[in-house]
């Protein structure tokens, strides 16, 4: 996060509030900084022409890393580095290999995407993200605009909050 | 907006409660000092850990030898806890996973909870492999990694090596589904701490705000891990089963038992749901969020999986009697009736028959008959693969061989030892973290709060009585 930012923003005690009001942002191309809830609200990514998340094309990535990684590694130790009759099958048993390649596809998978998910989300272990209002965890819906994108028309952002509904309205610098 | 809910369903959120209510409720128990219930808990669990972990120094110290195994029953009680640990493991994920992808939103009151008894229960399993080889100071060999030892590399084709990979992704998977669904709640319990609790629930939120992206991507991740997930744990139960299956003991070689296991996995971690969440809702009085239907819906999946069970034990014995194989019929024969015929019966009673009571709904709406048979089908799985393991073994080929087994003080403590370890790490949690999915909670809340609830069907009543027919028309023109 950048310094010295400052953020006006309105509070709305209801998701179905807050989605009107979006939509009338939307209208009076307002440009919403951001959008916070205490849970994911549906219907919220579109308003905010929020593109769909691919996190799950990663995960399809790095599964397939996993795949080759168990895969060709076994392959690689019981055909090249230590061939070694077991049973007497053959050193390259591909049915055999198939459980430890499925265990290694979901394990590189589960990982890379949660890792992704935190990295791009900027969020980890000990991270403190700013935090506009801390009941916006517990039953409050906010509406979050930089002042700066505003070209010092707060009061068109003002008029919006009263007439949506906005239970509270504050700024706070960052 | 509107949300569509069949009218047929029962509320799962009772008492009206607000956003702000289920907040309050669901952190309380974070938040006050611990009840005397709690310490007292605590205490005994905390016992029962270091009674178990003096047995396991106690063994790691001895050698195996301080167990009663001997050269015909090789596997007893170790072998024995370890299924048993890694089956009741196995219903924190189907809840939060089989049941996410099939949309059943009861899930949300308990899968929070059955999570977290999935990741102890596993932790509890794992140690069983690791000392179970005696020399716990190399257990380190079971992993393939390049080494000085020529290098050589573990069996690839052992389904014991299969299992080290299974339990260790389902694992990790499962502590990765479970913290990023923590997470929210951490930041929810975080805005509300101050001081040193507010230090520490800043470090587990990871910097939660809850941005509208943010929870795009958490439930685009949450869906693909659930997604991922299924066929994870539906494997590692297949997997262990492996361990007997793919052996050449009569009475293990068979190829029914991959869902055979698979289903006594799920059945036992139901039965653990119940007894865990019964005394949990009880004594954190979280009544309104894991209702009677959540109670109801599980003892039906316990019930189904339980006959399914019990039709896999009588296909055994079809099967045994069908191959016309001596060996075979010896080994069905011989745990019905041989010498360790009183754990055949109770695996029979626990887990076949005494789950048929919840055909009756009185009993499956019933607290005290579903804890009271939550136990049952603990015991009853225990006794399964105390049958399947032992009594096997205990009659081999040789009848000069032929040899009992009943566990030591060592053993024996350390099962109490992980009974320890499985109750002290859910004490922990019950008060470290809130026990029910808050944000998930307060999502189905307009879908599933009573007060919602009896408005939908009102409003569905009225759209039965009056169709709409307007699109018809419409079309028509």
């Amino acid at each position: 996060m950048s310094s010295h930012k400052e953020v006006i923003y309105g509070l709305y005690n209801d998701e179905e509030e807050l989605l009107s009001a979006v939509k009338i942002a939307n209208d009076q191309h307002l440009p919403i900084m951001d959008v916070y809830s205490p849970f994911p609200v549906h219907g919220l990514d579109g308003l905010l022409h929020l593109s769909e998340s691919r996190l799950h094309q990663g995960g399809f990535v790095y599964g397939f890393i996993g795949l080759l990684t168990g895969f060709l590694g076994m392959t690689w130790i019981f055909t090249k580095d230590w061939p070694i009759i077991i049973g007497g099958k053959p050193y390259w048993a591909v049915p055999a290999f198939i459980p430890i390649t499925f265990e290694m596809t979901v394990l590189f998978a589960a990982w890379g995407m949660t890792i992704t998910f935190y990295i791009i989300c900027g969020m980890g272990p000990g991270v403190t993200n700013p935090v506009l209002d801390e009941r916006i965890s517990d039953d409050k819906f906010c509406i979050a605009f930089n002042k700066a994108s505003l070209d010092g028309n707060t009061g068109k952002v003002n008029d919006f909050f009263r007439s949506t509904g906005a239970a509270e309205v504050n700024t706070k610098v960052f | 907006m509107s949300v569509v809910v069949s009218p047929i369903r029962e509320p799962l959120i009772r008492g009206s409660k607000t956003y702000h209510q289920i907040t309050e409720d669901l952190c309380a128990a974070t938040e006050r000092a611990p009840s005397l219930a709690w310490v007292l808990a605590f205490i005994v669990a905390g016992g029962a850990l270091s009674f178990g972990m003096f047995c396991i120094i106690w063994t790691i110290w001895v050698g195996i030898g301080s167990w009663n195994l001997n050269r015909t029953i090789g596997w007893g009680w170790d072998i024995t806890n370890f299924v048993w640990w890694i089956g009741i493991g196995h219903a924190g994920t189907l809840i939060s996973a089989i049941l996410l992808l099939f949309r059943q939103k009861w899930r949300t009151g308990v899968n929070r909870a059955a999570e977290a008894m999935t990741i102890f229960a596993v932790i509890c399993a794992a140690l069983f492999p690791g000392i179970h080889v005696g020399r716990m100071w190399v257990v380190y060999f079971f992993f393939p990694y390049p080494n000085t030892r020529g290098p050589l590399w573990p069996n690839f084709n052992s389904p014991l090596l299969w299992d080290l990979f299974a339990i260790s992704t389902y694992f990790s998977v499962s502590l990765l589904f479970w913290y990023t669904g923590l997470v929210p709640d951490f930041a929810t319990v975080r805005d509300r701490a101050k001081g040193f609790r507010k230090k520490l629930y800043n470090f587990l939120s990871f910097g939660w705000t809850g941005s509208a992206k943010h929870w795009q991507r958490w439930e685009a991740l949450c869906l693909v891990l659930a997604g991922i997930s299924t066929p994870l744990v539906l494997s590692v139960h297949t997997i262990v089963s492996f361990d007997f299956a793919t052996s050449v003991i009569p009475g293990w070689h068979t190829t029914i038992f991959p869902p055979y296991f698979v289903a006594g996995a799920i059945f036992s971690g139901f039965a653990m749901v119940q007894t865990l969440m019964l005394m949990t809702r009880k004594v954190l009085k979280l009544e309104d969020y894991i209702t009677l239907e959540h109670i109801e819906s599980m003892n039906k999946v316990i019930l189904l999986t339980g006959t399914i069970v019990g039709v896999a034990y009588l296909t055994e014995l079809f099967i045994a009697w069908y191959s016309g194989y001596v060996y075979e019929q010896f080994a069905f024969f011989n745990r019905a009736l041989g010498p360790y015929w009183w754990a055949y019966f109770g695996m029979m009673t626990c887990n076949v028959l005494s789950p048929q009571i919840f055909w009756i709904k009185k009993f499956r709406r019933s607290i005290y008959w579903t804890f009271l048979l939550s136990i049952f089908v603990n015991i009853g799985m225990w006794f399964e693969r105390f049958v399947i393991i032992a009594t096997t073994l205990a009659r081999d080929y040789l009848p000069s061989s032929w040899s009992l087994y009943s566990p030591s003080w060592v053993e024996i403590g350390i099962f109490i030892g992980t009974l320890g370890i499985f109750f002290t790490f859910y004490l922990i949690f019950v008060r470290l973290a809130p026990v029910v999915a808050i944000a998930e909670i307060k999502h189905i809340l307009k879908a599933a709060g009573d007060q919602y609830v009896d408005k939908n069907n009102a409003h569905a009543k009225q759209a039965a009585l009056h169709p709409p027919v307007h699109h018809e028309t419409a079309e028509h023109h």
